[in-house]
């Protein structure tokens, strides 16, 4: 083994980060974390309450009526990006000038702000004057994204589809550059099926990639709020409230913090639990 | 007061110093016995005592929080659950 240098004053140049996350991150997550076993009438007049508001969130039917629908749309959306990332990318030209033309087309609508894209679906949805909208209506099926629960979801997957099956096409689309070309020179000479190289060559050199994809997608879309926010406002009903648009119904429509923070830290707490899982793929996959 | 917005209570002040509490016992853990314990325990992850740490608090987060949606309060149980699931993690992951 190597002796490393114990020099430990390295860890003062770490002190300026320390104290910006402090700030941002640390001492604002204790707050909500005071104010999960509280009651406030505003006044900063606080009344401790235990963990009445944990058992409150945990027994309530909102809370997984939003949990199960922040976990079907984000199954939804996994289960249609990622083949359909896959099969983009492995129709995109390999080689010439059309590469960087697919590519920037692709790397498009990852650029755009996430409220211009709810807004940009908003108006392109609307049944009356929007494209889509009026074209649905135009081929004869009754679609309001603003009135029937169906046409909501079926929009609000749309558009998460539209806006990020690009990251999943850039991702497997690199996973499928770093092929050497003598894996598809060996599979030429046994004769290998089209399907076998995809099974047996390109879905394994894309494991790596596709991972970081899936797990991407997974927390970025369990986060989701400004898209649908913006698109439908959660409704209608309630019927496209995901866990954040909750939350900050609870937290600043209602102005509840006691069971707002509550319901934030059990919502961090999966959210950290997934990202260690990811994590810990990751690290599995870099020993492979 | 300076710190009045933040609406500290004593249990999770107490919260809050038992994990500063649990990290300072690492650094001095670390101090005496230098390397993390590195190993690969029964879930076939390579992990140091922080990992085991970390898998322990996030773990006990979900065991209170299990017990409280499950049996309501108060929570010894799940405290008494959570000690022991400590001990199983640090002995054997």
């Amino acid at each position: 083994m190597i002796d490393k240098t114990a020099n430990q004053k390295a860890w003062f140049l770490v002190l300026p980060v320390v104290i910006l996350v402090a700030f941002n991150a640390l001492i604002p997550l204790m707050t909500v974390v005071n104010y999960s076993v509280q009651e406030t009438f505003g006044n900063n007049l606080f009344f401790f309450e235990g963990v009445k508001w944990f058992e409150q969130i945990l027994h309530s039917e909102r809370f997984h009526a939003s949990l199960l629908r922040q976990m079907a749309f984000t199954g939804i959306i996994l289960l249609i990006e990622i083949p359909l990332g896959v099969a983009i990318a492995l129709a995109m030209p390999k080689q010439g000038p059309w590469v960087s033309v697919c590519l920037v087309l692709m790397a498009l609508p990852l650029l755009i702000p996430w409220n211009v894209v709810g807004a940009m679906w908003n108006i392109f949805a609307l049944p009356d004057i929007g494209l889509l909208g009026k074209m649905i209506n135009g081929m004869g099926f009754d679609y309001n994204f603003t009135q029937q629960p169906f046409a909501a979801w079926f929009t609000t997957i749309l558009m998460d589809v539209w806006h990020w099956t690009s990251l999943v096409v850039l991702l497997a689309y690199a996973g499928l550059s770093s092929i050497p070309d003598a894996y598809y020179q060996a599979a030429r000479i046994d004769g290998a099926s089209a399907w076998s190289v995809f099974r047996f060559i390109q879905l394994p050199k894309m494991k790596r990639v596709l991972t970081i994809a899936i797990l991407l997608r997974f927390m970025d879309s369990f986060m989701i709020y400004t898209e649908p926010f913006v698109l439908t406002g959660g409704g209608p009903g309630n019927t496209t409230t995901f866990l954040s648009i909750d939350l900050v119904k609870i937290a600043l429509g209602q102005f509840d913090l006691g069971p707002a923070a509550a319901m934030s830290l059990i919502y961090f707490l999966i959210i950290l639990v997934l990202s260690w899982i990811f994590y810990t793929l990751m690290m599995r996959n870099e020993e492979q | 007061m300076f710190l009045s917005w933040m609406a500290w209570t004593w249990p999770t002040a107490a919260f809050f110093l038992f994990i500063v509490l649990a990290i300072a016992t690492m650094g001095v853990w670390e101090h005496f016995s230098p390397g993390g314990g590195a190993r690969r325990g029964v879930l076939g992850l390579d992990t140091t005592r922080g990992d085991r740490l970390f898998i322990s608090l996030l773990g006990s987060a979900f065991i209170h929080l299990g017990w409280l949606g499950i049996m309501g309060t108060p929570l010894w149980g799940a405290l008494a659950i959570s000690i022991i699931y400590l001990l199983c993690v640090f002995r054997w992951v």
